[in-house]
């Protein structure tokens, strides 16, 4: 294969410019995705790292279970699951409603156990003295604990921010048109490649500053604990 | 019927179950070859890619970084699927089996390459020229003084990650390979309905709870005293 | 003495699982007065300081501190806290937050005053640590000896009517301890009421009205200093005085 047939099947300019508004479109969408799926994780994350710090059996079990079982199902055996599964249950879910919910499920897990690992590197010291001055434990959390156990887990709740946002990709095995999806779409219309590397170099450029600053801050952190 | 009752003739069919539990014993045991697989090769990449980044060599080290960010950067399911109906147009057909086994171990050797590297460099230099003065060729240092402390420092992250990106393995089902979930989806289609998969999320509870249970207790294991 | 005790702690107990670390102490300070307690390591005097604000929970006995029933079910243990300040062996600084931000979190969210009012209240309280020239630094900007200045200044910006110290010079270089041990002695000075668990016995003989020796979970002798450390009565304190002054 030559060169200019290379060219022609994946860096076809023509084709990429004819595709590129339903590209456009996919990016809005998984833009879109990314901010309600981030901030529905860290939202369930956070109730269940603060449930962590319940000692009781009751809770501490259940709630291990939960996680765990979260941790270990692969996110598209969940998705699919919820999108294909639960209508047999009565329940039709749209496209976004069941990617919200297996995402708040599965990256909930996720940011729970980082945030949880925050919370425990916080020195047991920090919650007395706010609690000897008055603070309630709300009060002791929320402007205490909180956040510097924020600050400590930072790395690994940016680096679990990026997976979440590239995780918004299976959002187009059930058709939801996010970046990823019509790209496929415009690939099965053309027969050439070329919209599948823009999607691929629209996410690279999207996300290579993070990676790069994760990698530093990575560095930093592992370079630190030697 | 109660609801339960109803609840459990649609996800718990006694009948369903039995016609499919062969498929998707057929499947599992494809997931458990794709996972180790990639876990082989994946991880075998990316210690390679770190040994020859170790080396020094300026332009060789670029091209790793580089690589390593593609593939940080990159959803999984982006390059399986650029892999899988991309490659076709240049006169070359991955099955999915290949396309998905190719993608995971790219992106697993891009993490394990960050992640040796950070071990490798989180070595005090010391420690290079003191088995140095005594002799050591570089690659005796490398294989008696440096890995052996870089690889303790680097088992919680690699594992915690090796066990994400093996997850992945259900997204073999988008490109038709009849893995747990695969199998599981056909099942559905077939049966109009959703035991195949109550069976295909427990079959990925059975193989994963173990491991995020192994993955929990290493991190503890090698902790890092903070 | 007439006025009514600020600290009055009866048959405290305090089980750890199977331990049994206080089993059954008493204390009762006054107004104004300085209660030193001493005692070896796992003797039980930092517990029995913790239960003074329950941050440790008696499992019997009853703690009434200026009027307020602390073990009633009833009683808003964070109304209560206000007026028990707490100095800790590690400072327990809130490292993401100034020296002002510390001392005015509580002032805020407590008492819910203004940041205006709280900042000025803060600075007072600075002040009276000498270290207003300090208020915008960091904790890990700050000497330990500052940082615990910084920490005595959080709890009496909140104006408590006792102050519990536990163990506050431990944790600090030699040199340091001077200038915390100046400020408490100027607390003192002004008439806080303080209960000090320390081995600084020097502090001991100079400021404190009272001294109590715990050993094993009980008050095994109390008195002046000069009783205490000139003419202990009890064999195992003239062991323990012996062993500290050899130091």
């Amino acid at each position: 294969m030559s060169w200019e047939d290379f060219a022609l099947a994946f860096l076809n300019l023509e084709i990429m410019r004819e595709a590129s508004p339903i590209l456009v479109q996919g990016l809005v969408q998984t833009i879109l995705l990314s901010l309600l799926v981030v901030p529905l994780g860290l939202v369930g994350g956070t109730v269940l790292a603060l449930l962590s710090t319940v000692r009781h059996p009751l809770v501490r079990w259940p709630l291990m279970a939960w996680v765990d079982t979260f941790r270990a199902l692969p996110p598209l055996v969940l998705l699919v699951f919820i999108y294909a599964g639960m209508p047999f249950a009565g329940l039709e879910l749209p496209a976004w409603g069941a990617v919200a919910i297996g995402f708040f499920l599965n990256t909930g897990a996720y940011y729970g156990e980082i945030l949880r690992a925050g919370i425990e590197s916080v020195p047991r010291g920090q919650m007395e003295a706010a609690r000897s001055t008055g603070l309630t434990r709300g009060q002791a959390m929320a402007y205490v604990v909180m956040p510097q156990a924020v600050r400590n887990v930072l790395p690994d709740l940016i680096s679990n921010t990026l997976e979440v946002v590239k995780l918004t990709s299976i959002a187009s095995v059930v058709a939801l048109p996010e970046l990823l999806f019509q790209a496929r779409q415009a690939q099965s219309v053309t027969y050439n490649a070329s919209p599948l590397v823009a999607a691929a170099v629209v996410y690279f450029v999207l996300l290579w500053p993070v990676v790069r600053l994760l990698s530093r801050l990575e560095n930093r952190q592992l370079a630190g604990r030697g | 019927m109660t609801a339960w009752e109803r609840f459990a003739d649609s996800f718990l069919n006694a009948r369903v179950a039995a016609e499919y539990l062969p498929k998707i014993v057929d499947g599992f045991r494809l997931t458990v070859v794709l996972a180790l697989l990639i876990v082989v090769s994946g991880l075998a990449a990316g210690l390679l890619l770190a040994l020859v980044r170790s080396l020094g060599v300026r332009p060789l080290n670029w091209l790793i970084i580089f690589v390593v960010d593609l593939f940080r950067a990159l959803p999984p399911l982006v390059v399986i699927v650029l892999l899988f109906f991309g490659l076709p147009a240049a006169g070359m057909q991955l099955s999915g089996f290949a396309s998905t086994w190719l993608a995971l171990s790219l992106v697993l050797m891009a993490f394990a390459e960050e992640i040796f590297w950070a071990g490798i460099t989180s070595v005090p230099k010391g420690q290079w020229e003191a088995a140095r003065s005594t002799g050591l060729t570089f690659v005796q240092t490398l294989r008696f003084v440096v890995l052996p402390q870089a690889i303790r420092l680097t088992i919680p992250p690699l594992t915690n990650r090796t066990i994400a990106i093996t997850k992945g393995t259900a997204l073999a089902s988008v490109v038709a390979v009849q893995e747990i979930l695969g199998a599981a989806h056909a099942g559905v289609s077939f049966s109009f309905n959703p035991t195949p998969l109550t069976l295909g999320a427990l079959a990925y509870l059975v193989l994963f709870i173990p491991v995020v249970v192994f993955g929990r207790w290493v991190e503890t294991r090698f902790a890092w005293r903070r | 003495m007439t006025s009514r005790p600020i600290v009055e702690a009866r048959g405290v107990h305090k089980h750890f699982g199977t331990l049994h670390v206080l089993k059954g102490v008493d204390l009762v300070v006054a107004e104004r007065e300085l209660v030193f307690v001493i005692g070896p390591s796992g003797s039980g005097k930092s517990t029995l300081l913790r239960c003074l604000n329950r941050l440790e929970e008696p499992s019997a006995g009853s703690i009434v501190v200026d009027g307020i029933d602390l073990l009633d079910r009833r009683t808003d243990i964070n109304k209560a806290r206000r007026r028990i300040g707490m100095v800790f062996q590690g400072f327990n600084l809130y490292p993401h937050m100034t020296a002002l931000g510390n001392v005015t979190l509580a002032l805020r969210k407590v008492l819910g005053l203004p940041r205006a009012e709280a900042e000025a209240r803060g600075r007072v309280a600075l002040e009276r640590v000498h270290l207003s020239d300090r208020a915008d630094h960091y904790p890990s900007q700050l000497s330990g000896g500052q940082q615990q200045r910084v920490a005595i200044a959080r709890a009496i910006a909140l104006e408590p009517r006792v102050m519990l110290f536990d163990e506050p010079t431990s944790a600090l270089d030699p040199e340091l301890v001077g200038g915390v041990l100046a400020v408490m002695r100027e607390l003192r000075e002004d008439g806080m009421t303080m209960v000090v668990v320390s081995h600084e016995m020097g502090f001991a003989r100079a400021a404190a009205d009272r001294v109590l020796f715990m050993d094993d979970g009980l008050v095994v002798e109390e008195g002046t200093p000069e009783q205490i450390f000139g003419a202990p009565r009890h064999e195992r304190t003239r062991a323990f005085i012996s062993q500290i002054e050899r130091h």
